[in-house]
């Protein structure tokens, strides 16, 4: 079957499978920062933004997702020109293997969309859907941290029309 | 204390400007955008997909498996099971050759030993008609009685696992597969009975520890295909590229040239991942179908099927004097291997090996260990590899003893280990799968660690303390403990580094960076020996065709061990440059430096790029390269002391880690953030395993909870305040003053948590995982807690 999507503001016509996920839908289109952890909505490896939500997409049929919008990590930033939240995240040391970042990044990215100054257990609840077993996550917190101190000096530049 | 390293050995100016630094990890801009390529990013337009089918039972005979609806499926391209491929004896275990580890795998086998065992695999052109064919094999079996609790494996009575006759050793090793034995060591010191006897108090604990998954966020996998003169290409998610090519070259029949390993991203390992057990298939599947062959492991697959944590049973006797010395020391540990022998050899010897050492001025000591075969999972490597297991003894013996005698258990353990300029006869009696090496130890910043530890954790002002709050108690504990830096005499890195005309070089390696951060650490260490920046550095790293020779990552080796291949590697090339500049600049040698990427003397300089490109198009040309290998003589552990403090609900059990302190001597840190990155996540990997991972089987021997919704890691919210103290000092054998920091902080929590317990409410637990049920259990029995009341 087809279907209509925006991904990381692009509209693209789509050929899927009825009983795909999201997961292998957008891993099948060479989304590859999507990544599988568990299947099971338990690890957050395969986290996207849809409509400007985290949501696990390994948990999502994506016949079911018909005209709404998604962001990936492509969609955030890139080598030339990564987001302040990716930045932080590399200057924090919090990226080891790096398998669990850009999901994480996605949760990130909302969270400090709608508050850009959160209390470091915030930040522990915003990234609490998300496994990291390299790093114990102190990095993590560090950087995100950082991140939004950096970006509460222009939020308007680090939300670009590109995510929704 | 001694002061970190000034590098005056390889420097004539002391500045270090690379070295010691926390730079930025060099791919993890490509990881942050999602751009950074791992075995499932490669893509192949005609990929084939393997699933497996696994045996219900623990223990069971196949009389037969007719495949045959399975391959009229449409979509069905190969199927492969025990009739038809060879049977060729391996271990999956991935180390170097002739293996510590006993034959006693095949690819597909007529005999399943655990659930979760493979019976055939199938390759399809979607994983969803390979999943269909899976269910359409019809497999009979005879179902033989198991063996689940190891502690009786080696009873008269017990089914045995591997009764054929031709599994072995490839070295000499005790192995008696007809009484489900995988290994056997024993060492003596001194003489333990006369030990125990002279001491004025004597101990004598059991402690288990239990399954454990690395959990490694990526799931196993590979890809394979043939290039275009029909080698096969591995892309694989290994810790072991070198050890891939040559067991699936053994296991495949072909020759070592005809495969080709290459090591993409690789998204966490810990031990996981240093064996050997998919790439041959999927590569048998390329070889006969032509085809472009892909696994992925689901998380349900790497729980069950993939490899995990040796469950330890290990009894520790000591004999104390009443002065405070320990004279008597043994560790007797039973040690269930599961279903195949991978890594029951060196596993276990690590259960004394790196655990008695700590405690060397007790005159008597021993070791006995029984590795057993059961029909449960196959343990492996897993980051810790045995002092994980031991150290939850010893660290609560420790405890135990101090408590005793009532001294101060930081007095305790600063009395009782290992100094610098120290031996100790276990490090040269008991090595990996054979004898060790002689040693002393030339650096150690154990007794700084315990110092800072204890200031930050406030330790004398909470400790016995029972401090309340509401209906909960607070505790603190603390452990120390130490692991080494490679196998000593086994272990080979080696280098390969050439120059480019703009001043820079690629550094190619075969160490296996799998997240660790290996490949910027090493890039590091060339950078500081050459004078020129990181990003000067292009680092390629585990590439079979590409790279020269590493054992790869596991065992603490990699900046110990290849670092100092780098080192020697990148010296080689600045005495190059600074030669060809002499030529060039008519100045003597000896008057000239690299700097600033020029080489500079009194009144002048030269670009680096300047002096490649001479070397390359204008006079005597050549190439700026080099190579080198580096083993050690020695293994220089690394030291750790640890401190926690918990809070206790008096009512129900409940257990929170308020604060965790891990203070750690790595020699010096060629990267402390990362260095830091290394101990934060092996705490909470031992927080987490001490307190919530388990492994639930039902009767039959299945993995009830193989997933990460029932298997509980410890996510953000759930972590304590954790705080990392790096104390530095210099280790004269390792590349700038560096010895390991992979492993030996994942062996704190338990012991040190444990310790924590019997503080808050004076209750001790000689079995892992200690879980709120557990607490909630004992709090009847504690006398802590009467007192408080
Ligand atoms: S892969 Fe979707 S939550 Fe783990
Ligand atoms: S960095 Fe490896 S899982 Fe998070």
């Amino acid at each position: 079957m087809k279907i209509n999507l925006t991904i990381n503001g692009k509209s693209r016509t789509l050929e899927i499978h009825p009983s795909e996920t999201l997961l292998e839908t957008l891993r099948n289109n060479g989304f590859n920062g999507v990544k599988f952890g568990c299947g099971t909505g338990d690890c957050g490896a395969c986290v996207i933004l849809l409509n400007g939500e985290p949501v696990n997409s390994c948990q999502i049929l994506t016949a079911a997702v018909e005209a709404e919008s998604i962001t990936t990590i492509e969609g955030i930033g890139s080598m030339d020109k990564p987001h302040p939240i990716q930045e932080e995240l590399v200057k924090a040391g919090a990226i080891q293997c790096g398998y669990c970042t850009p999901g994480i990044v996605l949760s990130a990215y909302a969270l400090l969309k709608s508050n850009l100054n959160p209390s470091i257990d915030e930040i522990k609840n915003g990234i609490d859907s998300h496994l990291c077993r390299c790093t114990g996550y102190v990095k993590i917190i560090e950087g995100i941290k950082n991140a939004a101190e950096r970006m509460s000096s222009s939020p308007k530049h680090c939300f670009g029309n590109k995510s929704q | 204390m001694k002061m970190r390293n000034n590098a005056s050995r390889y420097k004539s100016d002391n500045d270090m400007k690379v070295v010691g630094k926390s730079v930025e990890k060099i791919d993890s801009l490509s990881l942050s955008t999602g751009g950074a390529r791992f075995y499932n990013d490669f893509h192949f337009p005609d990929e084939g997909y393997v699933k497996f089918l696994y045996s219900p039972h623990a223990h069971a005979k196949i009389l037969s498996i007719d495949a045959s609806k399975a391959k009229s499926l449409n979509g069905v391209i190969d199927i492969l099971h025990y009739g038809n491929v060879p049977r060729i004896l391996h271990t999956t275990a991935g180390q170097g050759y002739p293996e510590p580890s006993p034959y006693d795998a095949v690819m597909f086998d007529s005999t399943m030993r655990f659930v979760g065992d493979r019976v055939a695999a199938v390759f399809a052109e979607t994983p969803e008609i390979a999943e269909e064919a899976i269910s359409k094999i019809k497999v009979d079996y005879e179902v033989l009685p198991a063996l689940f609790d190891f502690e009786k494996a080696i009873e008269k009575n017990a089914p045995i696992i591997h009764p054929e006759n031709d599994k072995k050793y490839l070295i000499p090793a005790y192995y008696e597969p007809q009484r489900n034995i995988v290994a056997k060591v024993e060492i003596n010191i001194g003489n333990l009975e006369k030990g125990l006897e002279e001491s004025d108090f004597t101990f004598d604990e059991i402690f288990y520890t239990h399954y454990g998954s690395h959990a490694m966020i990526e799931p196993h996998g590979v890809v394979t295909y043939l290039d275009e003169n029909n080698r096969l290409t591995i892309i694989t998610a290994t810790q072991v590229p070198f050890h891939v090519r040559r067991i699936c070259a053994h296991v495949l029949q072909i020759p070592i040239k005809k495969i080709h390993v290459i090591k993409p991203r690789i998204g966490g390992g810990f031990g996981g991942k240093q064996e050997v057990f998919l790439e041959y298939i999927a590569g048998l599947f390329t070889l006969r179908t032509g085809k472009p062959a892909k696994i992925v492991f689901t998380r349900k697959e790497v729980f069950r099927s993939s490899r995990t944590r040796n469950p330890v049973r290990t009894r520790i006797k000591s004999g104390l004097k009443k002065d405070g010395t320990i004279h008597a020391l043994s560790l007797d540990a039973l040690m269930n291997t599961g279903a195949y022998g991978s890594h029951g050899l060196t596993v276990l010897s690590n259960v004394g090996s790196k655990a008695l050492p700590l405690i060397n001025k007790a005159p008597h000591q021993s070791f006995k260990g029984i590795s057993v075969y059961t029909n449960l999972p196959i343990g492996g490597a897993y980051r810790g590899y045995g002092a994980t297991q031991s150290y939850f003894a010893l660290g609560q013996m420790m405890d135990i003893m101090a408590r005793k005698i009532g001294i101060d258990l930081l007095e305790f353990y600063k009395e009782n280990t290992i100094k610098s300029g120290e031996s100790s006869p276990i490090f040269e009696k008991l090595g990996e799968g054979r004898e060790g090496v002689k040693m002393s130890i030339k650096s150690c910043g154990l007794e700084e660690c315990i110092d800072a530890g204890a200031k930050e954790i406030g330790w004398y002002s909470k400790r016995g303390k029972g401090i309340k709050n509401g209906t909960r108690v607070h505790g603190v504990g603390m452990a120390c403990m130490m692991q080494g830096s490679g196998i000593p005499k086994v272990d080979m890195g080696a280098a390969y580094m050439k120059m480019n005309e703009d001043g820079s070089f690629n550094l190619q390696i075969g160490a296996t960076d799998l997240g660790t951060g290996s490949d910027t650490v090493l890039g590091q260490i060339a950078a500081e020996t050459v004078g020129v920046d990181i990003e000067d550095i292009l680092v390629k790293s585990s590439d079979t065709d590409f790279t020269p020779f590493d054992v790869g990552a596991y065992a603490s080796s990699t900046t110990y061990i290849s670092g100092e291949a780098v080192r020697k590697c990148a010296f080689k090339i600045k005495e190059q440059i600074l030669n060809i500049a002499a030529e060039m600049s008519k100045q003597p040698v000896e008057s000239l430096k690299i700097n600033d990427k020029k080489v500079i003397w009194d009144n002048g300089s030269i670009n680096l790029g300047d002096i490649c490109t001479y070397a390359m198009y204008q006079e005597n040309q050549f190439q700026i390269q080099a190579t080198a290998s580096n083993i050690s003589q020695v293994s220089p552990p690394p030291f750790s002391a640890h401190f926690v403090e918990v809070e206790i609900d008096t009512e129900t059990g409940d257990l929170k880690v308020i604060k965790y302190v891990a203070a750690v001597d790595c020699g010096m840190a060629i990267n402390p953030k990362l260095a830091e990155g290394q101990i934060e996540g092996s705490v909470l990997n031992g927080i987490s395993w001490a307190l919530t991972e388990e492994y639930r089987f039902n009767k039959k021997g299945a993995m009830l909870n193989a997933d990460f919704g029932r298997y509980k890691l410890f996510t953000a919210a759930d972590i304590p305040e954790m705080k990392t103290i790096l104390i530095p000092t210099d280790e004269p054998t390792g590349p700038y003053g560096a010895k390991s920091v992979g492993e030996v902080a994942i062996n704190g929590p338990a012991p040190a948590i444990a310790n924590a317990i019997y503080d808050a409410i004076g209750i001790r637990f000689h079995s892992l995982p200690i879980t709120v049920e557990k607490i909630f259990q004992e709090l009847p029995y504690s006398d802590f807690i009467m007192t408080y009341k």
